[in-house]
């Protein structure tokens, strides 16, 4: 690390990364708002925010990724040791000395850490044949490789096997095999870290601090990005805290804890939240408990979840992304293996059968609208009727006393002609295909499908994830209406702690797999945050 | 993380559930050999010939596999190529070994060129990679005749009569090949006991081996094993995922076309219009009885499986004779069992593809569990 | 689209170059009656998102089990029709159920193996044909009085029973209604079905598997029943088909026999995971259009038969076309 006293640095060279002013937009809704961020040689720095605070935009803003580029570009300007550039290509970026570890593994499994790390890469043998047949007919050159790829396992600072094979690795040594991967590249000037530690044990996390430490003093700069804020403070120079596309601090992480940087991460400026008519009615009957639950949704791993809903009340439900939260509807509608117990109103409901779900009059909305929520290629009317008409019978007319039941298309027709009504659906009839509609009205289609079973007890799942601002407030506002005027239990599930406090009564957070704690929602934000980030996994 | 298996039990099953195939089809020999009453001299003579004949064949298949293109049923293009350029030499009435060379000289670029749209077409199909290719061979055959049965003769100049058909213009059915006939059989062969082994053969089919050996170690050959595994992977490490796929094809292409002379050398007549349509079928089959599989295949596999595969062919039809006293019943108890055999093997791969992905799920429920009883 | 011009410029040609027209859009209306029902086999699988039913040999085979067997037990007449489908239907069941049962273990592939699963059993039929104990005279090979003969006369039982029903003769053309009758009432039921509420779950399972698992519909029960269908129709189709055709062909007859539905559908405008009875009728048209026209008008054009070759160029390609499309994402 290269500091000085005052911890501030007159350097003679221009810093090793400067981002100036990023902007960047995402049809129309603004994900960056003038970021400015600098970096030094050899610094440390850790990036933190919640989730859609904007952090994995702008590296892959910084890494050239195409779906920058794919949806207009970004604003401002990054510079590289003083010189602008734009890299048009993931390929530019590295050839440049930017590297990125992904959270997803980008690994061959049937080779071994040392194919991986030199994978299109390979010292190779020239020979004749490849003087006449292209220099892809090169033998590679075995000695070569495992030297190279023992160098950048030693500068990594962890023992990993180098001839061990990836699918025969532990997730752990998996990750190292990706970092030292990067390593070998020559040309490594920045390093940026996505989520490193999410996947290892403690030691194996300890071993990456220590070996981030040695790629600073060698003059590797690294951007580490991670929930885990002990690690932050253990490991980084400098903490820049982004929130809502801003960057809200840029402190020296010595100067700072962990409380502080929770606060600036889900703290807002002005307390926006409208104090809705939040009931808190700890009379009200329990009309689902939930005991001991583990679901098996890859990403969205439930370990062990407790918790019981009161009847009529809207529950949200937050947390971090990948501690679990997700897991817990998939789970208990019967989408994802899951066990533990669930009862509702007094009855037990078998897990695994998402027809045992939907016949207690539960109804259950996807945060995948796409793969699961909708059938992209058929019209509206058979995917706000289809549930409704499976499983309790509607629209149809039986005919030769119950034998045939056939579809009612005038039945279909009305009932999704009163819910484009209802919910401001915008489409050219109710014949249109579900996907070519946008976003928020596909999500709107969603919900009237939902609606249309008429359930005791819905659960929501990222109503507004994707949607723009104003049909955001519609969706919640058509959810609270629902409920009031139903009486029907809502339990929502939202990244958006606002979003949360502005439509329920209680907020239940899920950190590492377990419910951290619940609490009303008219609580401060940070009190939420410190729970948010408690037991991260 | 992956559990050793917590005791032998376990390997036995294992290794018995991957080898379904080959002791199935051991049992099957182990029977019908001795009902066959075929003496061990002529059964060993049969099959050093027939290995001698389709080896080559087979080891084209094993490049395609390991580029994840599963089985190649686009190599009978690459026998069509080879066809096509016998045809042009045996009118041009060049015979003997440098016949064969040319032919295969001429073959080449008709490979290069059906392996370019065989690949091209297999990498609009990606995922159903093996079922296009099965209708790729139908579609380049429907080709192959209309060029051999309509435009050679008439718009593609043919010089003698005797391989015309008799109104004029296209290819007759058979084509004797008798003037090269096992000539490279032939040359340097040595006789062991009653058994013929055609050296010069087995000396090409072992230069083929090591020339698949030593690409596997080439950088290409590396490149196809990342895009075989996962195809993102390899693109996002800046291989060109779709011409390496391309360039399998073709070189399997171009290799089938090569097996089908060595293949057609032997038998020395060429059946114009069926020869290349079973040829795909039963090397494949040969291929998976050794005990390969969509993902997987060895060059031990290629010589176990044909080995096995054209012991049932030559023993089945006697043994199911000698059963049921029709002679009928072997034949077809042979074409059923290469159909049968695919069958299996394309079952199992699938099963197999299902199994693993659950079991990534089971483990991490597993490793949950554990953890939750620690704390 | 291609191919309705192609056809349509046949037709025009026809009576230009001397082809007797009547005759030949009889033989199309003949050919379509005999072919659509196995067209229509294809179409509960796709709606169920198993792709297309290359294993149709195996409805094929149920339904040559009935129609010998029918005649073995010496129904005569149009009787014998009857019962030959009476008589397949438990075995195209059965085999529906068994084929239904490893399609639904091997999602994702199903193409590929249901081609081999039809060769398998066509070859095993093969084996069968020989050994199962028939007797009646006309239907074993003469010398030994045991196996089944390749090709076994209709005559004097069924042979175009169905076509020879109402039929109706226009001028010189001679429309088989009774055929067409069949087909359009098998064609109505499918689309019938495909309105109710079971129906209705089929197309969502093949529209979105994910999406009706979470309606609580039960995935693979839905799929055996659309597998268990297409090999019934096919058992039909092949019954239809041979009573037009006047000859049951054993052996290795239904070998290559899904090759021809696949195409013809796919001609009238299917894809891999759509498919409408509406498609079904054009195909088959457009597809047995230019089975029959080309041979005879080319021949009077060029003098050359190429037929075959670019009806298997034609059809072949079409295949291809629709594999090839980038329509949707593999599961």
């Amino acid at each position: 690390m290269i500091t000085d006293e005052d911890g501030r640095q007159m350097s003679q060279k221009a810093p090793l990364l400067e981002m100036k002013n990023i902007q960047k937009e995402f049809f129309g809704n603004q994900v960056l708002t003038d970021i400015n961020l600098i970096l030094k040689e050899g610094e440390v720095l850790g990036l933190v925010g919640e989730n859609g605070a904007g952090k994995s935009t702008l590296m892959k803003i910084l890494f050239g990724m195409d779906v920058i580029r794919d949806t207009g570009g970004y604003g401002g300007d990054i510079l590289l040791n003083g010189e602008k550039t734009d890299f048009k290509t993931p390929f530019e970026a590295l050839a440049a000395g930017i590297g990125m570890v992904h959270q997803e593994f980008s690994l061959i499994p049937g080779f071994t850490a040392t194919e991986n790390i030199l994978l299109n890469r390979e010292p190779k043998k020239h020979s004749v044949i490849s003087e006449v047949f292209g220099e892809r007919l090169d033998v590679l050159n075995r000695k070569q490789m495992t030297e190279k790829a023992d160098t950048s396992i030693e500068k990594m600072g962890v023992k990993i096997d180098g001839s061990m094979v990836i699918h025969d690795m532990p997730v752990g040594h998996k990750q190292f095999t990706e970092i030292a991967r990067e390593l070998s590249k020559d040309q490594l000037k920045l390093l940026i870290l996505d989520e490193p530690t999410a996947v290892l044990t403690e030691k194996e996390a300890e071993a990456l601090l220590d070996s981030i430490r040695g790629m600073a003093s060698r003059g590797i700069a690294v951007i580490f990005i991670t929930h885990r804020l002990q690690e932050i403070l253990d490991v980084c120079d400098r903490v820049v805290v982004m929130r809502d596309g801003y960057v809200v601090q840029d402190v020296l992480s010595k100067e700072t804890n962990v409380t502080e940087i929770t606060r600036w991460m889900v703290g807002r400026n002005v307390d926006t939240a409208a104090k809705a008519e939040i009931r808190d009615n700890p009379d009200a009957p329990i009309t689902m408990s939930i005991r001991n639950l583990w679901v098996d949704m890859p990403g969205e791993t439930v370990r062990n979840v407790t918790l019981d809903v009161r009847e009529g009340e809207i529950l949200g439900i937050g947390g971090l992304a990948g501690q679990g939260k997700l897991g817990i509807p998939n789970g208990i509608m019967g989408l994802y293996d899951a066990g533990g117990e669930v009862i509702l109103r007094g009855q037990r409901i078998p897990l695994n059968e998402p027809r045992a779900c939907l016949n207690a009059s539960m109804a259950f909305v996807s945060e995948d609208r796409r793969g699961v929520g909708l059938l992209l290629d058929e019209t509206l009317e058979w995917n706000i009727a289809f549930p409704a008409m499976q499983i309790q019978n509607k629209f149809l007319k039986p005919y030769l006393g119950g034998l045939i039941k056939w579809r009612d298309e005038k039945a279909i027709h009305d009932i999704t002609q009163r819910y484009i009504d209802e919910l401001a659906i915008k489409c050219t009839s109710s014949k249109q295909k579900a996907k070519e509609l946008s976003g928020g009205n596909q999500q709107k289609v969603c919900l009237a499908k939902a609606f249309a079973l008429e359930p005791g007890f819905l659960f929501v799942s990222e109503p507004t994830r994707g949607i723009d601002v104003g049909a955001k407030a519609l969706v919640l506002e058509a959810l609270k209406k629902f409920n009031r005027e139903s009486g029907v239990t809502i339990v929502m599930i939202s990244s958006e702690l606002e979003e949360l406090r502005q439509t329920c009564d209680r907020i239940a957070i899920v950190s590492g797999g377990k419910v951290a704690g619940i609490l009303p929602a008219t609580e401060s934000a940070e009190q939420f945050g410190l729970l948010m980030i408690s037991q991260v996994k | 993380m992956s559990r050793k298996p917590q005791s032998t039990d376990r390997n036995i099953f294992s290794f018995l559930r991957n080898n379904t195939v080959p002791l199935m089809f051991i049992i099957i020999c182990a029977v019908c050999i001795p009902i066959s009453g075929f003496s061990p001299a002529y059964l060993l003579n049969e099959i050093v010939t027939r290995l001698g004949r389709n080896a080559f064949l087979i080891l084209s298949l094993l490049i395609p596999i390991m580029a994840g293109m599963g089985l190649n049923f686009g190599m009978t293009l690459g026998a069509m190529a080879g066809e096509i350029a016998l045809i042009f030499v045996s009118d041009w009435q060049i015979w003997g070994i440098p016949g064969v060379i040319l032919a295969m000289i001429v073959s080449v670029p008709f490979s290069v060129l059906l392996g370019l749209i065989c690949g091209k077409l297999l990498n609009m199909a990606k995922g159903r990679e093996m079922i296009t290719s099965y209708i790729i061979s139908f579609f380049i055959n429907g080709v192959y005749q209309l060029i051999v049965l309509y435009m050679m003769g008439s718009l593609i100049p043919i010089a003698h009569g005797s391989i015309k058909l008799p109104r004029g213009y296209g290819i007759r059915n058979t084509v004797s090949l008798l003037n090269m006939r096992q000539c490279i059989d032939n040359l340097l062969a040595v006789r062991i006991g009653g058994v013929k082994i055609p050296a010069l053969t087995l000396l090409i089919i072992a230069f083929m081996c090591l020339v698949i050996v030593w690409f596997r170690r080439t950088k290409l050959g590396q490149d196809m094993r990342a895009v075989g595994q996962d195809m993102q992977v390899a693109r996002d490490a800046g291989i060109n995922v779709e011409r390496t796929r391309i360039i399998s094809i073709v070189i399997s292409t171009v290799l089938a076309g090569f097996g089908m002379i060595l293949y057609l050398q032997n038998i020395g007549n060429l059946s114009t219009y069926s020869a290349h349509s079973q040829v795909g079928m039963f090397c494949i089959a040969a291929l998976l009885v050794g005990g390969a599989s969509v993902d997987r295949a060895s060059i031990g596999n290629v010589f176990l499986g044909a080995t096995l595969f054209h012991l049932m062919f030559i023993v089945a039809p006697q043994a199911g004779a000698k059963i049921t006293g029709d002679s009928m019943i072997g034949e077809y108890f042979r074409v059923f069992v290469s159909y049968g055999v695919i069958t299996l093997a394309l079952i199992m791969y699938e099963m197999k593809k299902r199994r693993q992905k659950a079991s990534i799920g089971e483990q991490l429920a597993l490793a949950q569990r554990e953890e939750e009883k620690h704390e | 689209m291609i191919i309705s011009a192609f056809l349509l410029a046949l037709f025009i040609m026809a009576p230009i170059v001397g082809v007797d027209l009547p005759s030949q859009i009889t033989n199309v209306i003949n050919r379509f009656s005999w072919n659509a029902v196995l067209v229509l086999a294809m179409v509960p699988m796709v709606h169920s998102g198993c792709g297309l039913n290359f294993g149709l040999p195996l409805g094929i085979v149920s339904g040559l089990l009935g129609a010998t067997l029918s005649l073995e037990f010496g129904f005569t007449g149009p009787l014998s029709f009857i019962m030959a489908a009476v008589i397949a239907t438990p075995f195209a069941i059965v085999l529906g159920l068994g084929y239904g049962a490893l399609l639904n273990r091997i999602k994702g592939g199903e193409m590929m193996i249901a081609t081999y699963v039809g060769f398998s059993s066509v070859s095993f039929m093969c084996m069968m044909w020989l050994l199962l104990p028939y007797h009646k005279a006309d239907m074993v090979w003469g010398l030994s009085g045991k196996g089944l003969r390749t090709t076994i006369s209709l005559e004097g039982y069924y042979d175009k029973v169905l076509s020879n029903f109402l039929q109706i003769n226009i001028g010189k053309i001679s429309i088989p209604v009774g055929a067409l009758l069949l087909f359009a009432l098998l064609a109505f039921a499918m689309w019938a079905f495909l309105h109710t509420k079971t129906g209705t779950a089929m197309t969502a399972v093949g529209s979105n598997p994910t999406f009706a698992k979470a309606a609580g519909i039960k995935v693979n029960k839905i799929r055996m029943l659309s597998v268990v269908m297409s090999t019934w129709l096919a058992a039909i189709g092949i019954l239809v088909y041979v009573q037009g055709f006047g000859f049951i062909q054993l052996y290795m007859a239904p070998f290559y026999m899904a090759l021809p539905a696949v195409s013809a559908i796919l001609i009238g405008g299917a894809s891999v995971n759509k498919a409408t009875i509406m498609n079904v009728i054009i195909g088959t048209i457009l597809f047995q259009g230019i089975v029959t026209m080309t041979p005879t008008v080319m021949n009077s054009v060029i003098h050359t038969d190429m037929s075959e070759v670019i009806r298997v160029i034609a059809s072949q390609g079409m295949i291809l076309y629709a594999l090839t499309r980038r329509s949707e994402v593999t599961r």
